[in-house]
């Protein structure tokens, strides 16, 4: 019998008073963990195969299943974790580089939760959302950077293409393959109901899914799948993706297996086949080939909708984030390093880029400085995780953010960050049949608007409580912001002061 | 230790006070003195000030400079530049009078000059900028030495102290103009400094602003991109920078540029998409385009400029301000009490709407005698 060097990561535990053997687990397992066993009339698991979905536990009927983490424990040491020392037996096992999705997991500063927001007493009053006008439309696209006027003398109203959103919160990027049509169909409908944009990721669009264009953004990535005329025609605006937060510097890999009939169509390639991303763009090598595919995606659609190109939060960010807006781009969208992924290699997920917020701050201070900040709109992604974060995000300079983690929250997802396996038993990051019927893209549209909404509100009280009635004036707004506990260096990168400063 | 205006941002309540003779008659500056001191409580000590339009009708064809220097070093040291940059017709300090409760004055000074048209053509801008920027340059680099009043026939006149005191102090009853505002203010803590007193001057542009605006540092990291640099960290200071960029810079009109900073709502922008759709369009362009100037929070101000003045509120109305007249002179002022002080049977008293401008202008007739 071959030795088993680590133990299962997770234990199944079911209360036998409270099961009542009807097996939902069992069906609802698509890692195959819970079976019956006729002998001793009992339900049985496997706990290694256990990714901790929460899926049986939610599905119990009678609440008996809990999930929790194996208490087995290695000799302790800092150095040498338990983590570290099991991936190091699985690659000495396997020889392959170990892959993971879903944010890192790992204990980085979270500079969200080292800011505190402002609020009126006295001598400024706060404004109540529930009786006075309170505003949280956004434009996205370059501004004028002054009044033209006509012939005539009228002022000139006419815009370079824009975005408009409702609200300042957009849904990022996640590639039909990735996620079900399911998923894909959730987020579109919410998208036009909530008057904001979902963003199809690097897989094409579903046939089904062109009557949604109005509020789509069309992805254009390395692998250029299911890029042709009508799908950059059918978009509002098209982003060229240059990277992502979870995995800077490399391309994206889907396996055969997701690549089913419907995905094959949509993505341009043979069933089957693994769709592999390029790490670069091969017609880019440099700023000034960007330039160049900025305008030929222009070109092709006519100079009627903005280009996004979003870029993954690296080191010398600002630089790059410069050269962007001086490049045509309409709006840059900047992922940081704790965002999500469907698949990202675990070694680069968790050590690769910086935190969107210093990276956020430290973009938009060097488009001012630059003067160049009417040139784009600058849009956050990368772990914006509530409306708090969303109004940090928009004080320290953001237009608007991009979520994505939330909206897979709101379709059921418990983050057991194993996107990777295609196995997602909620339906979400697969692409079987059998699982992917089980999110109701009725459902899981309302629950996207419901959260929506309620960010939208609770975005709506913050200002309020600051006695902002509308998110421009949020914008950039950092000295409603103060940091708590946190270097003087990390304060001058972010541009804000220390809480009672 | 107690920080000065503009290394620390000071919230303050205020008291303003404004009139005009549309026909160009000249108003003694007692009146307003008179007018601010009605609203005492409204200030506490901390600061007043005023501005006057046509008061140097002698030099009218002059930027007057007026200067708080804190030493004489630094006064030698602005005059060297002023010398170096422009013709400086006349220069004294500017005539006050000890009061016990002014203290702690600075050097104060007046210059009436004309940029050197040959530093003009050099700087390849064109006048008013280039003397924006050597007031600017002065300001930030000559420690000690602030301009704080800098257009043609105009002039600011500001202290730490209740107005009324200020104005006694400046001896203001020699003055005559067809248009002054006025100020008291009610600082959080002491600035402790003259130059934080209001208005707050560039050019010919002043402000005097009761309130606190929730929007500031959206308003200041935009503004200066162009060239702005907001030193004082006061309301003022920005307001007036936004005011200079999109009126004579931009040359939008005053009610175009109301429209930007009191922004009208969205659900009042969309009621004019069919009965008026140009100027939705027009609206939407500029909530658009110029969003971070949109100005939210508190405010009520007054702007003076060569040749009117314009009040304006927040957009939810959420400072008190009244408009009244008598013949041809336009009163406006946080309380109406400030205005029955010096004009007890005016009439047509009324508060405009949070975002609607008051503009008030010479008329033909007060064009010809002041301008």
């Amino acid at each position: 019998m071959p030795v088993n060097f680590f133990p299962a990561e997770f234990e199944v535990v079911r209360n036998a008073d409270k099961c009542i053997k009807c097996r939902a687990c069992e069906r609802q397992c698509s890692n195959e963990v819970h079976y019956y066993d006729a002998d001793y009339d009992k339900m049985l698991s496997k706990d290694s195969s256990c990714v901790d979905c929460q899926r049986c536990v939610c599905l119990c009927p009678t609440g008996a299943l809990k999930i929790r983490p194996n208490e087995n424990a290695f000799r302790k040491s800092a150095n040498y974790t338990q983590q570290l020392m099991i991936e190091n037996y699985r690659q000495a096992g396997t020889g392959a580089v170990l892959l993971s999705s879903m944010g890192t997991p790992k204990d980085y500063p979270i500079y969200w939760d080292k800011i505190l927001i402002n609020a009126s007493q006295v001598t400024n009053p706060s404004i109540d959302p529930l009786r006075e006008p309170m505003e949280t439309k956004v434009f996205l696209g370059k501004k004028p950077s002054g009044i033209k006027k006509n012939p005539d003398g009228s002022i000139n109203t006419e815009m370079t293409p824009y975005l408009e959103l409702n609200t300042p919160i957009m849904f990022s990027a996640m590639s039909y393959g990735s996620i079900s049509k399911n998923a894909h169909e959730s987020l579109a409908r919410a998208a036009t109901e909530l008057g904001t944009y979902y963003n199809t990721g690097e897989g094409g669009l579903h046939k089904d899914f062109y009557k949604y264009g109005p509020n789509t953004i069309v992805q254009v990535a390395s692998g250029r799948f299911g890029v042709f005329k009508d799908y950059l025609d059918a978009g509002a605006a098209i982003e060229i993706k240059m990277g992502q937060g979870a995995k800077p510097g490399i391309g994206g890999h889907l396996p055969g297996a997701k690549i089913r009939e419907d995905v094959s169509k949509t993505r341009m390639i043979p069933m089957g086949t693994d769709a592999i991303s390029p790490a670069p763009h091969h017609d880019i090598y440099s700023i000034e080939d960007l330039r160049q595919l900025i305008f030929s995606l222009k070109e092709a659609s006519e100079y009627k909708k903005p280009v996004i190109v979003k870029i993954a939060a690296v080191h010398n960010v600002a630089a790059i984030a410069s050269g962007i807006a001086r490049s045509g781009a309409d709006i840059i969208a900047i992922d940081g390093f704790r965002g999500g992924t469907g698949a990202a290699p675990t070694r680069i997920r968790d050590n690769v880029g910086i935190p969107i917020e210093l990276a956020l701050a430290a973009v938009d201070q060097r488009l001012r400085d630059e003067g160049i900040r009417n040139e784009v709109s600058i849009v956050a992604a990368g772990s914006v995780r509530s409306a708090s974060d969303c109004v940090k995000a928009i004080a320290l300079g953001a237009d608007a953010v991009y979520i994505a983690t939330p909206t897979l929250l709101a379709m059921g997802c418990h983050l057991c960050r194993s996107c990777h396996a295609g196995k997602c038993n909620w339906g979400i990051a697969t692409q079987r049949p059998d699982l992917v019927k089980r999110l109701n893209p009725d459902v899981g549209a309302q629950r996207l608007v419901n959260l929506v909404h309620a960010w939208d509100h609770e975005i709506k009280e913050i200002m309020g409580g600051m006695g902002i009635n509308s998110v421009e004036s949020l914008r950039g707004n950092r000295l409603m912001l103060r940091g708590i506990g946190l270097s003087q260096k990390e304060l001058d990168i972010l541009g804000i002061l220390h809480a009672g400063e | 230790m107690l920080l000065k205006e503009g290394e620390i941002r000071i919230p303050s309540g205020c008291a303003i006070s404004g009139l005009i003779s549309r026909d160009g008659n000249r108003i003694n500056g007692g009146e307003i003195v008179k007018s601010i001191s009605y609203m005492h409580d409204r200030s506490n000590g901390l600061g007043g000030g005023f501005a006057g339009y046509g008061i140097y009708p002698e030099y009218k064809d002059y930027y007057a400079f007026h200067v708080f220097y804190n030493t004489n070093e630094a006064r030698e040291r602005t005059e060297r530049f002023l010398d170096r940059h422009f013709d400086v017709i006349n220069l004294s300090r500017i005539p006050t009078k000890k009061i016990p409760a002014i203290k702690n004055e600075p050097l104060i000074w007046r210059y009436f000059v004309n940029p050197l048209p040959t530093k003009i053509a050099s700087s390849q801008l064109d006048e008013k900028e280039f003397v924006a920027k050597c007031v600017i340059r002065i300001n930030n680099d000559i420690d000690g030495a602030y301009i704080f009043s800098s257009g043609k026939n105009m002039g600011v006149f500001k202290a730490v102290g209740f107005p009324e005191d200020v104005g006694e102090f400046y001896r203001l009853d020699e003055y005559d103009g067809y248009a002054w505002t006025s100020h008291g203010r009610y600082p959080t803590n002491t600035p402790g400094w003259w130059g934080g007193a209001h208005p707050f001057a560039l050019l010919d542009y002043t402000i005097v602003h009761n309130g606190e605006i929730s929007s500031y540092d959206a308003n200041r990291r935009f503004i200066e991109m162009y060239g702005y640099k907001c030193t004082l960290l006061t309301d003022t200071e920005v307001i007036t920078y936004i005011f200079d960029w999109l009126n004579r810079k931009q040359e939008l009109s005053l009610e175009d540029i109301a429209s930007i900073i009191a922004a009208p709502f969205w659900s009042e922008i969309e009621g004019y998409e069919k009965s008026e759709p140009e100027k939705a369009a027009k609206l939407k362009y500029f909530r658009n385009s110029f969003s971070s100037l949109l100005i939210t929070g508190p405010f009520s101000i007054i702007l003076g400029y060569t040749g009117g003045i314009m009040a304006l509120n927040d957009r939810l109305k959420l400072r008190s301000m009244v408009v009244a007249e008598k013949k041809d002179v336009v009163y406006i002022a946080s309380e109406e009490c400030a205005i029955r002080a010096i004009c007890p049977d005016c009439g047509n008293v009324w508060s405009p709407r949070g975002g609607e401008p008051v503009i008030i202008n010479l008329s033909e007739e007060g064009k010809r005698k002041c301008l």
